[in-house]
């Protein structure tokens, strides 16, 4: 303990001494490489397209050079794993927590806090499990207690492999925990029936979408709010329709500088300029038009219109945060295993 | 039409209801499960009209990805054939220990999944792989390059030359080859004079099968590749990103230099089969 404590002082210290040797305080004064790579999750290359233009104007207004964003996508948990085998990410802009945190947890690239690093937990954007229905939403589908009903098929990916269902498993499990005043045999039962009307549980959000649009199985499509959106956009002609459940969970969008590789490659300056930008209200207007939720409050009053009130909890609320939940609900013969028996 | 004029003795089995059912239930099947998904792919890809597709085609990422993934089997290819007609040579016509041993290490890229080769590389490559530590230290990088893709892909199409040749030079035996030698031919004469256009067609059919593979090839590259835009991907890899972003046009524009490349390489495979059975009969 001591000696940890000992060598971070000393590591403080250098830096402190280290940085005014360093210190770029303007894209004119920067004198890395102009080369960034942006790690990301698999659905995110046209957001990031127009947030790389932004960006690159925006930097060489302020005398920057032309900076060649160079992008990489795939689900987080193999990009996070390339990462700790040496792909060079510059930052990770990811849509699940965890993927970022093994960056930590596995190879110390980043460090334990890197969450308090930027603003909102380090995540500039959010999303939540919102629903697609077919068209004029036949089954009258209106939240998650109507996901219980026999009548009603429900698809999204398997809470075993995807990120993005278990997001789905802990809305319902905290919905019904709500409605059931914080009875977690009640939310159990409720979850158990929940699962059991899934005809099929594909490993990821892509697949699944295949499901329900070209195989044409099940009533309601359930992945982020921001996905939903996108099917809807693609798929125009078949009048899907989106429902928002009156209580959702926050689905968090962390974004982190990799450490390592920038103070390796000297790109530091500019891969925390990059993240910043994402905060910034042109980065925000950016990632509303792609149906994402924001913070910046111009930028809301814009899109008011395309967010509906929806009442938000968090993993750290209610179920004391990922590790807990991923202990109790998603590890081998926990909560998930018990209810989740038609697998 | 064609088959009116087909020689009658070719047709020497007398006709019965049998074969016809067999011809009739064949076409189906092949229209259903092959021309029905490759004509999909070009319906899909025009879907938005020859415009769309247009740009699709030339976006300078999709661009990318067929120079890449020409690159590598230009790469991949020759190393093949060296490696293919080395290993064939030394297992046909000379005896040495191991010789079984080596047949067998030959195969096994064929009977290992492409996804397990992939891994295999990273573990050995990436920074906490075998040989990473020590990479890294001397400031090389291996994996999510373009070298990386190579490589994996060199494992995975190895097989494909030497397993074409080494069944034919097995039935060649070496006869003319010792006929050579004793008339006082080197090493290197023998080779291009005899052994080189004894297997000249065999070797191109296993080149042709080794190309196809290389460009297609999508398990081992995507655990290597890093998919990094416009630098790593190859054109497999740039179709899944593109259906993933839910760009179903785009892909399948993408899926058509695919197809079309797999055509041409199917074409030469047909000529070349003509080629090695005139071979066979002499």
């Amino acid at each position: 303990m001591t000696m940890k404590t000992l060598s971070r002082i000393a590591l403080a210290a250098g830096l402190l001494v280290a940085s005014p040797a360093f210190a770029q305080n303007s894209p004119a004064d920067y004198k890395g490489p102009n080369e960034l790579l942006n790690v990301s999750y698999d659905v995110a290359r046209e957001l990031f397209v127009k947030v790389n233009e932004a960006f690159n104007a925006d930097w060489q207004k302020k005398g920057g050079k032309p900076i060649d964003v160079k992008q990489s996508h795939a689900g987080t948990g193999a990009q996070a794993r390339a990462i700790l085998e040496g792909l060079p990410a510059d930052v990770v802009t990811f849509n699940q927590l965890l993927d970022v945190q093994v960056l930590y947890d596995k190879g110390k690239l980043i460090p334990a806090d890197w969450q308090k690093r930027l603003p909102n937990g380090s995540s500039p954007f959010y999303s939540m499990p919102a629903f697609l229905v077919r068209k004029g939403n036949p089954k009258n589908v209106k939240d998650w207690a109507d996901l219980a009903r026999p009548d009603v098929k429900s698809v999204f990916p398997n809470p075993k492999t995807s990120g993005n269902a278990r997001y789905t498993y802990l809305a319902a499990y905290a919905d019904a925990l709500a409605r059931n005043n914080g009875d977690h045999s009640k939310a159990q039962a409720f979850v158990k029936t929940f699962l059991s009307n899934v005809p099929v549980f594909d490993t990821g959000g892509r697949a699944s979408t295949t499901t329900f649009v070209e195989r044409g199985i099940g009533d309601v499509l359930i992945t982020f709010e921001s996905e939903v959106n996108g099917v809807k956009r693609e798929y125009g002609d078949k009048g899907y329709e989106i429902v928002i459940p009156q209580q959702s969970i926050l689905a968090e969008f962390p974004v982190a500088v990799v450490d390592r590789n920038v103070d390796r490659k000297g790109t530091r300056y500019l891969a925390e300029t990059y993240l910043k930008f994402l905060y910034s209200e042109e980065g925000q207007e950016i990632a509303a038009n792609f149906s994402l939720r924001v913070n910046d409050p111009k930028v809301l009053a814009r899109h008011k219109a395309e967010y509906p009130a929806v009442k938000l909890v968090t993993v750290d609320d209610v179920f004391g945060g990922w590790e807990k939940a991923t202990k109790e609900h998603f590890a081998e013969g926990g909560i998930l295993d018990k209810v989740f028996v038609n697998r | 039409m064609a088959i009116s004029h087909q020689p009658d003795s070719l047709l020497q089995a007398p006709p019965s209801k049998a074969p016809r059912w067999l011809i009739g239930a064949g076409i189906v099947l092949t229209a259903l499960f092959i021309v029905g998904p490759l004509l999909i792919i070009f319906d899909q890809a025009l879907a938005k009209g020859l415009a769309v597709f247009r740009a699709n085609l030339l976006h300078a990422e999709t661009l990318h990805a067929v120079w890449l993934t020409v690159v590598t089997a230009l790469v991949v290819v020759p190393l093949n054939i060296l490696f293919g007609v080395a290993a064939a040579w030394a297992i046909t016509k000379f005896e040495f220990p191991g010789k079984k041993l080596l047949l067998t290490t030959i195969d096994i890229p064929f009977s290992v999944s492409p996804i397990v080769a992939g891994v295999c590389y990273l573990l050995l490559y990436g920074s906490n792989g075998l040989f990473g530590p020590w990479l890294e230290a001397m400031d090389v990088r291996v994996m999510f390059t373009v070298p990386a893709i190579m490589l994996v892909t060199l494992f995975v199409t190895s097989p494909f030359v030497a397993r074409e040749l080494i069944p034919l030079m097995q039935v060649q035996g070496r006869d003319q080859e010792e006929v050579a030698a004793t008339l006082g031919a080197s090493g290197w004469q023998i080779f291009r004079r005899v052994t080189l256009p004894n297997i000249k067609w065999a070797l191109l059919y296993g080149a042709v099968l080794c190309n196809a593979r290389a460009m297609g090839e999508f398990g081992a590259v995507s655990v290597v590749s890093g998919n990094i835009r416009g630098q790593t991907n190859t054109l497999p890899l740039q179709v899944q990103l593109l259906y993933h972003d839910y760009n179903a046009t785009g892909a399948f524009a993408a899926a058509t230099i695919l197809t079309l490349l797999a055509f041409v390489t199917l074409i030469l495979k047909a000529w070349l089969e003509r080629h090695t059975r005139g071979q066979g009969g002499h």
